[in-house]
């Protein structure tokens, strides 16, 4: 079986997202709605991280050995500069992107070893991830024509 | 002279108890006899007091409250009596300005427009009309923001226009577009007439809005006198009246309406009928709400738990309730969240939409219901949904125009954001009208720095040399009220007519007249080649308004100038239905929230997240009003060991906004001359404190000077009048808004002044 090792990438994923969303809050705080909001969806996605905990053990054993492919990085750190914000955005729509997929395959997973618990963990850490790309969407709608047409 | 009282010494004046109705009281305050009186209404509040205009010789000369309005059945409030003085002041500009050298210099008026026109041709070539920003006020006339919104939106199609009113009523109409699907209010002020009780949230009425508050007082005064509710962590004249007075923490809204919405659930005191039929999402509501046990409520908001049953009790049981929201709610944490939780209130008790029962989510200014409407502000004319390709052909059908042109490719920005890509030089020309940002926007010294930028060509449009007009690139003088004719609406969608009483003085000209030069000097044009604008008068203005209107929830079709004229006072919707307007919306539990009709898909409460259109479709409420529960956020900035205590700020009963006009009267400026910092007596002993000290106020973001009121505060709060600035040259930094935080609410992007982490230290 492989559902260890898509365990552990939800669990990788959920736990870069967490790390990247603070840091571009940190990065970008005079833009005070990046910064507060950004900060809510990173404890959102470290919630995620604590609660996959006793899916992970649960499903250490049924790991495969081909866990390196599996991992990759969007986000290395935030950028500067006048497209920086739109970027960074736009990584982390991507990174939260990752998640939800996550999230779909894992419950699809769930339902085939009758795994309720796991299965209602998905859909609850997937609504949450929908409501972050809901924000990150609605931000880079906004963002992107002032960047691209009107930003020095 | 005739004076009918002295409402500086009495702000509310005699006591008329109700008969049945709510008795006449005229008051009047003139200088000299008039030789004749022109009809208007007052503009210095929200209420839109009906009001005649006293002239001699072409001055004005005094004031008087209209017997026969709707709103104010003759009264008017200390504002009201002494505000129109500053129409005569000395020091109105009546020049147009150009900055040359670095220095402010009188200029013609063909001067000033060429040049705004110049640079607007100039940054358009750059980067198109996303370079042009716009930021108006709530002190305009309808013409005037509907023509500042067409020329905006269809002339220059930039979505960058935003006005003052963010700052004072945009969770107003957030939170009526949350639950009921546009913005509008459901209530109407006849509803004090009869109701049992009030429920006050974050509203200082007594100072606010001095004429709703007579009505109340005579309702107190008279036989059956409704229960008061007061949510307020001030002891504020309006508290003092209470028959239950909530005093929160600072930043508790949503856990207080929680914990009172759980115990009306609890107690079975809800219309199970109404929320079936006419609502969604009960079941989760009472989910979330359930959490809020008093004692958890207690905890968290200081509020004693037998006393927040007191507030249930009452607000559970009276069979008609009328509430009322301002900026204690709106300029706070979670405003719009919390707002709701109000419209969740009468949702689930069935009290909309019948004589007793209202919301008013009031408004500040006295024409802001008017930049929300006509598109002069981040929302589009006549309520229409920037995410219904529908509503923008309509638009682009109606002003002859390619849909293309109209910014709808996502929300309109908002003041903020505005004044952020300003910062950022992406925006370069910030045209201003009617307002002082200098003195009411967050963090000053930020705003202050922003408008003095080398790539932000700023233009002011005003009756005065404000703050904010000293770091303008242009000044153009403006004619202010008295001294044009047009149409605003009130907080309880009363239209009121204010005629032309005098000439505006040397070249200032009306906002309207300003607007129509520029839209001529750009030469905007409709599909066919005529004028965009076709418009010259406020008159045809206001008949293009209506076509703008029709089949709208602010349907002004059954009015005319005329008609406005001969009465005194007419509610949208007016139509062929209702030709004499309407005191309720929804009186059959239909609300606006149709696919098709709705103002906005909506948000999420939280992040601030855009539904789209098919997650719309997918709900469809279909007419329901929606009930929307959330759970408990705390401040970005709490009290910590360096800024120990909070700072909350506000308005006096005698100024408005930043004093421009009322710090002119010499009695509302001697009644209140000066800015102060209200301590509690346990903090003022700790500090070792009396009234009339001068102490330093400090926050991160900057420090003020201040002299100190001891008393009528909770300790660990400080509260500063946010109206003081500097034109009258105080000597010392003292706006409230140095302290205050950049930062707004998720869904309706008003600041929160409400909060700030301060100090203090004698000196
Ligand atoms: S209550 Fe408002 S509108 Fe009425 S007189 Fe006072 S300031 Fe003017």
């Amino acid at each position: 079986m492989h559902i260890g090792n898509y365990i552990a990438l939800a669990h990788d994923s959920e736990q870069e997202l967490t790390k990247a969303l603070r840091q571009v809050a940190d990065h970008h705080k005079d833009e005070p709605d990046i910064e507060q909001v950004c900060q809510l969806l990173a404890t959102w996605s470290e919630k995620h991280v604590n609660e996959l905990k006793p899916f992970v053990e649960r499903y250490s054993e049924e790991k495969s050995d081909e866990p390196e492919r599996l991992m990759q990085s969007l986000f290395d750190e935030p950028r500067s500069g006048g497209l920086a914000l739109l970027r960074d955005l736009h990584d982390l729509w991507l990174m939260a992107n990752e998640a939800e997929l996550c999230w779909i395959v894992l419950s699809q997973a769930a339902q085939g070893l009758h795994d309720k618990e796991l299965e209602e963990a998905c859909a609850r850490f997937r609504d949450d991830t929908k409501r972050q790309l809901a924000f990150l969407l609605t931000r880079i709608k906004v963002a992107a024509p002032q960047t691209l047409i009107a930003a020095d | 002279m005739e004076q009918t009282r002295d409402s500086i010494k009495d702000i509310w004046g005699e006591r008329k108890p109700y008969e049945g109705h709510w008795p006449v009281r005229v008051d009047e305050k003139t200088e000299e006899e008039p030789d004749h009186w022109v009809q208007s209404a007052c503009v210095l509040c929200s209420n839109g007091c009906g009001m005649d205009i006293g002239v001699k010789d072409g001055r004005i000369v005094g004031v008087r409250g209209r017997a026969v309005d709707a709103v104010n059945h003759g009264r008017l409030g200390p504002k009201g009596l002494h505000g129109w003085v500053a129409n005569n002041s000395q020091d109105r500009l009546t020049k147009p300005l150009i900055r040359r050298n670095g220095k402010l210099e009188e200029a013609s008026w063909d001067e000033a427009m060429d040049l705004m026109v110049q640079r607007s041709k100039d940054i358009i070539s750059k980067k198109t009309a996303l370079g042009i920003g716009f930021y108006t006020s709530g002190q305009l006339f309808l013409e005037e923001y509907y023509t500042l919104g067409v020329l905006g939106k269809a002339g220059l199609g930039t979505p960058h226009m935003d006005g003052n009113t963010r700052l004072c009523t945009a969770t107003a109409a957030a939170a009526l577009k949350v639950s009921f699907g546009s913005d509008g209010q459901p209530g109407s002020y006849t509803d004090l007439d009869t109701t049992e009780a009030i429920l006050h949230i974050g509203h200082n009425i007594a100072s606010q809005q001095t004429v709703l508050w007579m009505r109340i007082l005579d309702r107190l005064a008279g036989k059956n006198p409704p229960k008061l509710v007061v949510i307020d962590p001030r002891e504020t004249f309006t508290a003092r009246k209470a028959t239950v007075h909530l005093a929160p923490r600072v930043g508790t809204n949503v856990p207080v309406m929680n914990g009172l919405l759980n115990l009306i659930i609890q107690a079975g005191h809800i219309n199970q009928d109404f929320i079936d039929a006419h609502t969604i999402g009960f079941e989760e509501l009472k989910e979330i709400v359930s959490h809020w046990s008093p004692e958890r409520v207690e905890a968290l908001t200081g509020v004693p738990a037998g006393k927040l049953r007191e507030a249930a009790q009452i607000l559970g049981t009276a069979k008609t309730l009328v509430s009322t929201v301002l900026q204690g709610v709106y300029q706070s944490m979670q405003a719009t969240a919390a707002a709701v939780q109000v419209n969740n209130l009468h949702l689930i008790r069935g009290l909309i939409g019948h004589p007793g029962s209202g919301i008013y989510q009031m408004n500040g200014q006295p024409t802001a219901q008017n930049t929300r409407e006509c598109g002069a502000d981040g929302d589009l004319p006549a309520f229409r949904n920037w995410g219904n390709k529908a509503h923008i052909e309509q638009l682009a059908t109606l002003w002859n125009i390619d849909s293309d042109i109209i910014p709808h490719w996502s929300p309109p920005t908002h003041a903020m954001q505005i004044w952020r890509y300003a910062e950022k030089g992406s925006i370069n020309m910030l045209w201003i009208s009617g307002t002082n940002p200098a003195v009411s926007l967050p963090q000053l010294e930020r705003v202050r720095s922003i408008l003095q930028q080398e790539n932000l060509f700023v233009v002011v449009q005003d009756a005065f040399m404000t703050e904010t007009a000293k770091y303008a690139d242009v000044v153009l003088p403006a004619a202010i009220w008295g001294e044009k004719t047009g149409t605003f609406t009130n907080v309880d969608r009363t239209v009121h007519i204010s005629h032309k009483a005098v000439d505006p003085p040397g070249e200032a000209k009306p906002d309207f007249e300003i607007f129509l030069d520029y839209a001529r000097r750009m030469d905007f044009r409709d599909k066919d080649g005529g004028p965009l604008i076709k418009w010259k008068t406020p008159e045809e203005c206001f008949e293009a308004w209506k076509e703008c209107t029709r089949g709208r929830p602010c349907d002004y079709t059954g009015m005319s100038y005329a008609k406005l004229s001969e009465g005194s006072g007419i509610q949208w919707p007016c139509n062929e239905q209702y030709p004499d307007g309407k005191h309720h919306l929804y009186e059959d539990g239909v609300f606006n929230t149709n696919v098709d009709y709705c103002e906005t898909y909506g948000h999420d409460l939280v992040t601030g997240a855009a539904v789209t259109q098919e997650e719309y479709k997918a709900k469809d409420p279909k007419g329901k009003a929606f009930l929307k529960g959330v759970d408990y956020e705390p401040p970005h900035e709490e009290p910590d060991e360096e800024y120990p205590l909070w700072l909350t700020t506000g308005r006096l009963v005698y100024h408005f906004h930043t004093r421009t006009k009322t710090g002119r009267s010499r009695q509302l400026n001697e009644a209140a001359p000066d800015a102060f910092v209200q301590v509690s007596d346990e903090d003022a002993a700790r500090y070792g404190l009396k009234t009339g000290d001068m102490v330093e106020v400090a926050s991160r973001r900057g420090t003020v000077t201040e002299p100190v009121l001891v008393g009528d505060i909770e300790p660990g709060l400080v509260f500063i009048p946010f109206h003081y600035g500097y034109w009258d040259e105080p000597g010392r930094k003292r706006a409230a808004n140095e302290l205050t935080i950049t930062e707004w609410d998720a869904v309706s992007k008003q600041p929160h002044y409400k909060y700030a982490a301060v100090r203090i230290r004698k000196i």
